[in-house]
C-alpha cells in the first residue's frame, strides 16, 4: 500500500516578495524587514536601466531610475545592499538576464569582501535570455552573443559555486504574454535545450561535469487561474523535463532529472477594478503549484492584491506573504504525499497536454530550435495570436472575470476607498540623488585603474576567457554598470528584435463591430483628407510590449496607418517620428510607473515642435490622481490593460482625432 | 509667372522639418478645397527645381535588408556633409485599408539631425502602383535635401513604377537567389541601373550571386550608349560596399547629366501619368483620346511639369471628348426624331 500519511511534514518552499526600489540603501531597510517577518529568502528587483546596462545618468534613465527595482551601479552598491545581510547565509534569487555576468561578479565580489566563502553561497540568478526576445525586452546584444554570455555564466557557476542556480529558464512571462500552457511547456522547454546545447558546445565544462550542469537548470513558472489545468501543467513540466535530461543528455543520475522550479503566480489576471478580489485570484492561482507534492514549486512569489493598480508598499507585501503562510503552516497540506497520484481524471489531462507540448516542441526543433524560431518570429507571432484570442474572449463573454466582464456592480472597496494612492510611489528626487551618488563615486575612484580593468575586459572576452571572471577584475576597480556594458556594446553590437505584428491579423470574432469602426475611419479619412495616421510609441525602457502590440495591429486591422517602432524609445524620438510621419494621434504605452515622468518629457519635445495640440492617448497602469497631477491637455484618454475591449478603444480614437479637426462626425457622409 | 506657394517656402528650403512635415502633409491632402494649395505648392516646386539632386529609388523583396542598408547609406552621406531626404513606402491591407509603418525604427539617425528626414507611406488600393501623389512627395524631398531615397517592396511591377519616378533604381537582392535574374531575362521587370546583393557576409552564396549577375549584365546590355548595369556586393551588418555604392550612384548621375537628364525626366513623367490615367479611366479612357501613343503626344504637347498639371491636363481632354460623344448622341437622337 502506498503510504497515506507523511511521517514528517514536508518542508515548506521558499517564501519570497520580489522587491527592490529607490536606492540600495532603502531596499537593504526593506529587505531587512522582510526577512525580519519571516520571508526565508531575497528576490531582488533591479531597476530598468540596471537591467538594459545603463548608469542612472544616461538619456534612457530619464524617469526610470529606482522606479521598478534597486539602481545597481556598482560594487559599493551592492555591499550597501548586503548591509548586515550576512550572504553566506542568504539565499538571494537575482532577476538579471542580459548584463547577469555582470551582476553576478558584483555580487560574489560583495560576498567575498563579507569573507563568505564562494562555493558556499545559494541563490539564482534568472539569466534566460531567450524569454527577452519574446516578452520581457529588456535584451542588448544579438541572440548568439547573449546565449554564449548566458552559457559563460553557467559554465562558470557550476565549477565554482555549485550550490547556486545560474539560470532560470522563463515560462512565466511566456504565459503573461498570453501563452497557452501547451506553449508555456515547449517553449520553455525549447529554451532549455538550447542553453544546455550552448554550453556543450562552449566546452568550458568537462562531459564529467556536463550531468551537474543539466542538474542546475532550474525553471521559473507562472500561475494562473485555472489551477486544475496549471496543476496538470507542473505535473507535465515534471514528465517531459525527466525525459529530456535522460534521452537527449543521458543523464543516469535521477536527483539530476528533477524538474526544479519557482513560481510567480499570474500577474496577468489581476484586475483594477474590485481589486479586493484579487487576493482570491493569487490564492487559486498558487494552489495550482502547490497542491501537487509530485511537482510542487521550490520557492514562491505572489504579487500584491493592489498591482494593477501600481506599485506595492510593504503592508501589500506582507498581506501576500502572510497568504503563503498560512497555506504552508497552518493547513494540513503538506502532511501528506501527493494527492493526486492515481487520479483518471488528472492522468488524462496531463497527458493531454505533454502529447500536445511534445509536438510543438519537435515542431520547434525542426526549425533549428529555440534561438531560430525566435529569430524567424515564429514564437513571437504565435504568443500574439495567443494574447488576442485571450482578450477576445473576454470581450465576448467566453472567459468569465468576476468584477470586470460580470457581476461588475459592487460596493466600494474600503481599501481604496477615499485613498488618493493605495500604493507607493517612488519620490521623483530619487533620480537626482542617485546620479550625484554615482557621479560622486566616479570622482572618487582611481580613474587608470578602472581604464585597465576595462580593456582587460575586452581582452579577456578576446581571448575566450570566462566573462564572470574577467568581470570580477572590473568589480573591484569601480568599473560601474553602464561602463561594463558599453565596453560588450562596443564588441557585440546591440539587438532589435522583430516586434511580432508584422504580417498578423487578429481573430475577426466581433466582425461587426470591427467593420463599423472599419467605416466610421473611412469616413473620418475623406474628412481629414489623409488616412489616419496613429503612432504607438513606447518611451523608456519598459520592454512589455504586448498592449502596444495588441494595439497596433488591431489599429492596422481597422484601417488605420500605424507607425509602431518596437520598444527603448526616447522622448525626444518619439516627438520626432511624431513629427516627420505627420500623424493624426500618439500613443504612449507605458507600464514601469515613470508616466509621471516621461509623458510630460513627450508633452515638451512636441510642443518644441509646435505639436502641442496633437492629442495623446496613455496605455498602462497610470492612476487616476497622476493623470489630473500631470494636467497636459493633449492628453485625451487613459487606458489600462483591464480595458480588452478594442473595438471601443479604436472608436473612441477616432472620435479624439474628430475632435481635434474640428470634425463632426454626426454630419451626413 | 510667379506663383505664391501655400507654405513658407523660406523654412522649407532650409530643412526645418517643421516646414517639411507641413507641406508633406498638404500635398499628401486629398480633400478639394485644398487642390488649389497642392497645385500652387507643385508648381512652385517644379519651377524652381534645384540642378544637381539626385533621386534614387531602393527596392527588393521583404527581409533582404532594404532598411538597414538605407541606414549604413544615410550614415556615409551625412558623414560627406550631404542631407537625406527619405520616403518609405509599404504595402497597406487590401481588406480595412490600414497598415503598419514599421522601417524607419532600422534607419538610424540623430533625431536632432536636421538633415535627415524619413515619411512612411502606405501603398494604398492605387493600381498603378505607387500614387500620384508620390510625385509631389518626391519633388517637395528633392527641392529640400541632396539626396531623395524612395524605398519601396516588390519584385516585378514595382520596378516599372519606381523607374517612372526616380533617377537611379537600385534592386537589392537576397544572396543565391535567382529570382531577380528569370524576372529580367523574361522581362517582367526593368533592369535597375545598380544591383546590390546585401548580405555579403553570407559568404559563397553571395559571392556565386555576384558572378552569376556580373556575367548576366554583360549579356544583357544591348546598346552601346546605354548604361551598363553596376553589381555591387554590400554587408550592412559589417558596413561594407557602401563607398563603392556611393561611388556608383555618382557615376550614374554623371551619366544622365550627361544624356539629357531632363528630357529623361519629363519622360517619366509622361509614362508615369499614362499609368495613372490608365488606372483610373480604364480602356475606354483610352480609346477615347485615341490610345496610348496619342495620351503621351497631349502629354507632350501641354508641357506639363508636375503630375497635378498633367493630370489635370488628361483630365480636361477625356472631359471634352465625352462631351462631344454625348453631343454626336444626342445629334443622332435629334435627326432620327
Amino acid at each position: 500500500m502506498t503510504e497515506t500519511r507523511l511521517k514528517e511534514k514536508d518542508k515548506p518552499w521558499l517564501m519570497r516578495t520580489y522587491s527592490g526600489y529607490a536606492s540600495a540603501a532603502e531596499s537593504n531597510q526593506l529587505y531587512r524587514s522582510n526577512l525580519a517577518k519571516g520571508q526565508t529568502g531575497l528576490s531582488i528587483a533591479f531597476d530598468l536601466p540596471t537591467q538594459t546596462g545603463y548608469d542612472s545618468d544616461h538619456p534612457f534613465s530619464y524617469g526610470e531610475v529606482g522606479k521598478l527595482g534597486v539602481p545597481m551601479r556598482n560594487l559599493e552598491d551592492m555591499e550597501c545592499l548586503f548591509d548586515q545581510i550576512p550572504m553566506a547565509q542568504m539565499n538571494t534569487s537575482m532577476t538579471i538576464n542580459a548584463p547577469a555576468a555582470w551582476l553576478f561578479a558584483l555580487y560574489l565580489t560583495a560576498a567575498s569582501r563579507q569573507n563568505a566563502n564562494i562555493a558556499d553561497l545559494r541563490g539564482t540568478l534568472q539569466n534566460d535570455i531567450l524569454k527577452e526576445y519574446l516578452s520581457r525586452g529588456t535584451y542588448i546584444f544579438p541572440p548568439a552573443i547573449s546565449m554564449r554570455l548566458s552559457a559563460e555564466v553557467i559554465s562558470y557557476a557550476v565549477r565554482n559555486v555549485p550550490k547556486w542556480n545560474p539560470i532560470n529558464i522563463c515560462s512565466y512571462h511566456l504565459q503573461e504574454s498570453g501563452a497557452t500552457p501547451v506553449q508555456e511547456l515547449a517553449f520553455s522547454l525549447a529554451n532549455a535545450i538550447a542553453v544546455l546545447d550552448e554550453v556543450k558546445k562552449l566546452g568550458q565544462v568537462t562531459d564529467a561535469q556536463f550531468p551537474s550542469v543539466v542538474g542546475r537548470i532550474s525553471f521559473f513558472l507562472n500561475a494562473g487561474i485555472r489551477f486544475v489545468e496549471e496543476m496538470c501543467k507542473v505535473r507535465a513540466f515534471d514528465t517531459l523535463w525527466d525525459r529530456i535530461c535522460l534521452e537527449r543528455y543521458h543523464v543516469q543520475d535521477p536527483k539530476l532529472r528533477r524538474f526544479r522550479y519557482g513560481i510567480q503566480v499570474n500577474s496577468l489576471g489581476l484586475s483594477d477594478r474590485q481589486p479586493e478580489n484579487n487576493v482570491a485570484r493569487i490564492i487559486y492561482e498558487m494552489l495550482g503549484v502547490v497542491l501537487t507534492g509530485r511537482a510542487r514549486a521550490r520557492s514562491v512569489q505572489l504579487p500584491a492584491w493592489n498591482e494593477a493598480l501600481g506599485l506595492p508598499r510593504k503592508w501589500d507585501q506582507q498581506w501576500s506573504l502572510r497568504l503563503q503562510q498560512i497555506l504552508a503552516f497552518e493547513t494540513d497540506l503538506l502532511e501528506y504525499p501527493d494527492l493526486f497520484e492515481g487520479s483518471p481524471v488528472i492522468a488524462q489531462k496531463e497527458k493531454e497536454l505533454t502529447e500536445a507540448a511534445t509536438a510543438e516542441l519537435q515542431k520547434i526543433l525542426e526549425m533549428g530550435g529555440a534561438v531560430a524560431a525566435i529569430e524567424n518570429g515564429y514564437m513571437k507571432r504565435r504568443l500574439v495570436e495567443s494574447n488576442a484570442i485571450r482578450l477576445g474572449n473576454i470581450e465576448n463573454g467566453q472567459q468569465t472575470v468576476v468584477g470586470v466582464n460580470k457581476f461588475c456592480d459592487g460596493e466600494l472597496s474600503p481599501l481604496v476607498e477615499g485613498m488618493e494612492r493605495a500604493f507607493l510611489t517612488v519620490d521623483d528626487a530619487v533620480e537626482a540623488e542617485q546620479i550625484s551618488t554615482l557621479q560622486a563615486f566616479r570622482q572618487k575612484r582611481d580613474a587608470a585603474k578602472v581604464e585597465e580593468a576595462l580593456d582587460a575586459l575586452k581582452q579577456g572576452v578576446r581571448d575566450g576567457r570566462n566573462i564572470v571572471e574577467v568581470s570580477m577584475a572590473c568589480a573591484e576597480a569601480g568599473v560601474t554598470t553602464g561602463e561594463w556594458t558599453d565596453a560588450l556594446r562596443a564588441m557585440f553590437g546591440e539587438y532589435r528584435a522583430p516586434t511580432g505584428v508584422d504580417g498578423l491579423s487578429l481573430p475577426m470574432e466581433t466582425k461587426t463591430e470591427n467593420y463599423k469602426v472599419i467605416e466610421k475611419v473611412k469616413k473620418l479619412n475623406a474628412r481629414l483628407g489623409r488616412n489616419l495616421k496613429i503612432l504607438i510609441g513606447k518611451p523608456g525602457l519598459d520592454g512589455h510590449s504586448n498592449g502596444a502590440e495588441q494595439i497596433a495591429v488591431k489599429a492596422r486591422d481597422v484601417g488605420m496607418e500605424v507607425v509602431y517602432e518596437g520598444i527603448r524609445l526616447t522622448p525626444e524620438q518619439i516627438a520626432e517620428t511624431a513629427l516627420q510621419e505627420g500623424v493624426h494621434v500618439i500613443g504612449l504605452s507605458i507600464l514601469s510607473g515613470s508616466h509621471t515622468r516621461l509623458v510630460p518629457e513627450v508633452s515638451r519635445c512636441l510642443a518644441q515642435r509646435g505639436l502641442s495640440d496633437l492629442p495623446i492617448v496613455l496605455g498602462g497602469i497610470i492612476p487616476e490622481a497622476d493623470v489630473r497631477q500631470m494636467n497636459i491637455p493633449a492628453v485625451k484618454k487613459v487606458y489600462a490593460p483591464k480595458d480588452y475591449q478594442l473595438n471601443q478603444i479604436m472608436w473612441e480614437i477616432v472620435d479624439i482625432v474628430a475632435a481635434a479637426h474640428h470634425i463632426d462626425m454626426a454630419d451626413g457622409d | 509667372m510667379s506663383i505664391s506657394p501655400p507654405v513658407d517656402i523660406t523654412a522649407l528650403l532650409a530643412g526645418r522639418k517643421q516646414a517639411v512635415a507641413y507641406a508633406l502633409n498638404l500635398l499628401e491632402d486629398r480633400r478639394p478645397e485644398v487642390a488649389s494649395q497642392v497645385q500652387r505648392l507643385a508648381a512652385w516646386l517644379s519651377q524652381n527645381a534645384r540642378p544637381g539632386r539626385h533621386v534614387i529609388g531602393i527596392t527588393g523583396p521583404p527581409g533582404v535588408g532594404k532598411s538597414s542598408m538605407i541606414s549604413r547609406l544615410v550614415e556615409y552621406f551625412r558623414k560627406h556633409q550631404k542631407t537625406i531626404g527619405i520616403i518609405s513606402i509599404d504595402p497597406s491591407s487590401p481588406k480595412s485599408g490600414g497598415a503598419l509603418l514599421g522601417d524607419r525604427i532600422r534607419i538610424r539617425h540623430r533625431p536632432d539631425d536636421d538633415g535627415v528626414f524619413i515619411r512612411s507611406l502606405a501603398a494604398g488600393g492605387h493600381l498603378g502602383g505607387l500614387s500620384a501623389n508620390i510625385g509631389h512627395l518626391l519633388l517637395l524631398l528633392e527641392a529640400v535635401y541632396d539626396i531623395t531615397i524612395l524605398e519601396t517592396v516588390g519584385v516585378g511591377q514595382s520596378e516599372t513604377d519606381i523607374a517612372h519616378a526616380v533617377d537611379t533604381v537600385i534592386s537589392v537582392i537576397h544572396p543565391g537567389s535567382g529570382d531577380m535574374l528569370q524576372f529580367m531575362k523574361s522581362g517582367i521587370m526593368e533592369i535597375p541601373h545598380i544591383l546590390v546583393i546585401n548580405k555579403a557576409d553570407c559568404g559563397e552564396a553571395a559571392a556565386r550571386s555576384f558572378y552569376d549577375l556580373k556575367n548576366a549584365m554583360i549579356y544583357m546590355a544591348t546598346d552601346k550608349d546605354d548604361w551598363q548595369p553596376i553589381v555591387i556586393l554590400t554587408s550592412a551588418s559589417q558596413n561594407k560596399g557602401f563607398d563603392t555604392l556611393a561611388t556608383a550612384l555618382d557615376q550614374h548621375l554623371s551619366w544622365l547629366t550627361a544624356h539629357d537628364i531632363a528630357k529623361r525626366r519629363r519622360w517619366q513623367l509622361w509614362q508615369s501619368l499614362l499609368a495613372f490615367f490608365k488606372a483610373e479611366y480604364g480602356r475606354f479612357g483610352s480609346r477615347l483620346l485615341g490610345g496610348e501613343r496619342q495620351i503621351l503626344k497631349i502629354l507632350e504637347q501641354s508641357d506639363a511639369s508636375t503630375p497635378d498639371e498633367g493630370m489635370r491636363c488628361l483630365y480636361d481632354q477625356v472631359t471634352a471628348a465625352m462631351r462631344r460623344k454625348m453631343n454626336m448622341v444626342e445629334d443622332k437622337h435629334i435627326g432620327d426624331s
